[in-house]
């Protein structure tokens, strides 16, 4: 049995995905990225070794992804987590034609054809408004752990309105409204619907095309799955694997190498 | 390069030749700053040099100063300077390093800029007026607005013999009736229109060489980079407009191109995708900019860039030199024109281009400092993308500042689109 593996550095944590030959994920896992970026990405490796059961001789080929791919020293080849996010959505939901993606502190909307070819991608550039770090202020900030935003916020029945779009400046905004004597659910779907509007922005501009799948951490919250299908009026597509998608569309752009016995075009070999 | 193109000396010519005349123009500025000659301050979507060279008057393009400052790294040093004279970091970087030029004298990277003794402008930027005015209040000169009427709406320009056309090339001709006058205030001598003509003799060749340069790229593989060496020709069809070296670097250009062309000889020894350019470099690092691209086997093949920053030379208008003021109003007007339509309406001349460029994709850079060139960039894309199915990328960055040049963002979404680009290629040739 052939394996493939794909190693996702982000910039908040670190996943890995193996794969067989069959395409189905034998192994992942996930960590914190730090501040060793190599080092968080043989740990992960490692760990999705162990999780698959998996000989690391055994996987004959590895594709590094994200932020610290270039930085994945044992990987054979790098891809861009677009092309990643894009291919991993397609091959979960194959009738993927939209991607959001949001992560610790990018989004992306991305715009995919059926053979998970990228048409277009839109990312926010300067800002961090409308990312994960966005939830994470204001977890700080209310002292509520990250994984129980999205329920707090779907208790909400009168939202506010978060008007600033800066990050830093929503910490203070958000204390502010506790200070008004505001629900905590409500500011809490306030923050969600503000993420949610950015994001949408993001997606009006590479053009929004059904069916849409949200990837990336941040597609664990419920919150906020609900503030963009609310917000766009569609159903999104959500896997339980979200997090690891650019680590499977890596592990598969991997096997695609493992399988034709050569490098596809968009692969670029380590050198 | 094989023994017998390096001894004939052709290939490579015009970049040699274009640093040597770029050297001498900078020398010659060097020699007005330090006698304290007259000399004039225009920009390069309709410089007047016609005009301005037959007052025998030295031509500084300060956005020329200001995107060498950038390629030299010092760009920084003037933004900030300008930035703690009160100039917000908002407005554009090739203003704010000017401003700093002038405040320290004339200093600059390549010598000392000559104060200007008028200052001569269209209005195919809307800052060109209000940098002109602070020279205006910092040296109490002259300046001259030439309005040049734009296209009103896309796909309506109107031609000679054209009674629309006509209004407007008497509007324009009037105007440069009172620019000679006012150059003949400013140097004292009067207007000869044989010297006029033999300058527009000048610009004939040059804008001649320079479309039939452009056309050249066409072939496979192209012959030069839009973006690098694009951007050394580009100096020329600006410095030496109306001079009798700017028309021989032309034809000598296209002896070069034609040369390559007939030998097989591109830019790169293999040329998997070829890229037009949308907008203003990203001086502040160039050359990794352009890097980025070939590094992944993309050369830019053409670039808008050499439409509207030659002033749409790129035309090849040619003067009637039987009736010089009157061509001159027309091919101004027409020239002028299509450096705004080059900014306002690419997307018509793009998804032309497409087909005979054999483009594989379209890079489009909006920068931060030049809401000109930039506004209104997303939706030509969009209307490019309606129309041809050709991958696209949009960056942001800057002609300036590097203060907002993400090199890692940038690069991570150039190796995104060419992750695409080749994924559509291995599919097309999968499906073939």
């Amino acid at each position: 049995m052939a394996y493939a593996a794909g190693v996702d550095v982000g910039s908040t944590q670190t996943k890995a995905i193996v794969i067989n030959e069959a395409k189905n994920i034998v192994g992942r896992s996930l960590i914190d990225t730090g501040a060793n970026v190599v080092i968080a990405a043989e740990q992960a490796f490692a760990q999705a070794l162990k999780s698959a059961n998996v000989e690391e001789e055994e996987v004959e080929y590895v594709i590094g992804t994200g932020y610290g791919r270039y930085r994945v020293t044992f990987g054979n080849a790098q891809v861009t987590e677009i092309s990643c996010h894009g291919r991993g959505a397609v091959h979960m939901f194959p009738a993927t034609r939209t991607v959001i993606d949001m992560g610790g502190q990018d989004t992306k909307a991305i715009r995919v054809r059926s053979t998970g070819e990228i048409i277009d991608f839109c990312m926010n550039d300067k800002c961090a408004a409308g990312t994960g770090r966005f939830l994470g202020a204001a977890s700080s900030a209310l002292n509520i752990p990250l994984d129980q935003l999205g329920p707090t916020a779907l208790r909400s029945e009168r939202p506010v309105r978060i008007s600033t779009t800066c990050t830093v400046f929503a910490e203070s905004e958000v204390l502010s409204w506790l200070g008004r004597g505001k629900k905590l659910e409500d500011i809490l779907q306030g923050v969600h619907q503000s993420i949610a509007a950015r994001s949408i922005g993001l997606l009006r501009r590479v053009g929004v095309e059904e069916q849409l799948t949200f990837t990336g951490g941040v597609a664990r919250n419920i919150g906020m799955i609900e503030a963009l299908q609310k917000g766009l009026g569609v159903k999104l597509n959500v896997s339980e694997d979200s997090h690891f998608m650019g680590a499977l569309g890596a592990a598969l752009f991997a096997l695609d190498h493992v399988l034709a016995g050569r490098a596809p075009a968009a692969i670029r070999e380590t050198s | 390069m094989g023994e017998q193109q390096q001894e004939n000396g052709i290939v490579g010519r015009g970049n040699r030749d274009g640093a040597h005349l770029f050297r001498e123009w900078f020398a010659e500025l060097n020699r007005t700053a330090e006698q304290g000659g007259p000399c004039a301050y225009v920009f390069v979507m309709g410089s007047m040099c016609e005009i301005l060279r037959t007052f025998n008057l030295p031509i500084v393009f300060p956005e020329i100063n200001s995107l060498q400052m950038a390629v030299r790294h010092v760009a920084h040093e003037y933004l900030n300077q300008a930035e703690d004279y009160g100039y917000s970091p908002d407005i554009c970087g090739y203003v704010k390093a000017d401003v700093a030029v002038q405040l320290r004298g004339g200093e600059h990277p390549m010598g000392r800029i000559p104060k200007p003794s008028i200052a001569v402008f269209t209005n195919a930027c809307n800052t060109y007026i209000k940098w002109a005015e602070i020279w205006e209040r910092m040296y109490h000169i002259p300046i001259f607005t030439l309005d040049v009427p734009g296209t009103r709406a896309a796909g309506t320009q109107t031609w000679p013999d054209e009674p629309d056309f006509e209004n407007d090339r008497r509007y324009v001709q009037a105007q440069i009736t009172e620019l000679i006058a006012l150059c003949e205030r400013v140097t004292g001598i009067k207007f000869d229109i044989d010297r006029l003509r033999e300058v527009m003799g000048y610009a004939n060749e040059m804008s001649r060489g320079w479309k039939q340069v452009l056309e050249f790229n066409k072939t496979r593989p192209s012959l030069f980079n839009a973006l690098t060496d694009g951007t050394i020709y580009l100096g020329v069809t600006n410095g030496f407009r109306g001079a009798p070296e700017g028309g021989r670097f032309f034809t000598d250009l296209v002896e070069e191109m034609a040369y390559k062309a007939a030998h097989g000889i591109g830019t790169l020894t293999e040329e998997k995708y070829r890229l037009t350019f949308i907008g203003v470099p990203c001086y502040p690092i160039f050359r990794r900019f352009n890097e980025m691209f070939t590094e992944w086997g993309g050369t830019f093949v053409h670039s808008t860039y050499l439409w509207f920053a030659s002033g749409g030379a790129n035309l090849g208008f040619q003067y009637d030199l039987a009736r010089p003021l009157e061509s001159l109003a027309e091919g101004v007007l027409i020239s002028v024109r299509d450096a705004m339509d080059s900014m306002f309406y690419q997307d018509r001349a793009i998804i032309e281009m497409v087909d005979a460029f054999h483009l594989d994709g379209v890079v489009y850079h909006p920068i931060k400092s030049c809401r000109t060139t930039s506004t209104g960039m997303a939706d030509n894309r969009r209307s490019l993308m309606a129309a041809r199915d050709i991958p696209s990328l949009f960056i942001e960055s800057d002609m300036m500042d590097r203060r907002v040049v993400g090199e890692a963002q940038m690069k991570n979404r150039i190796d995104a689109f060419f992750e695409g680009l080749a994924s559509r290629k291995q599919q097309e040739a999968a499906a073939r």
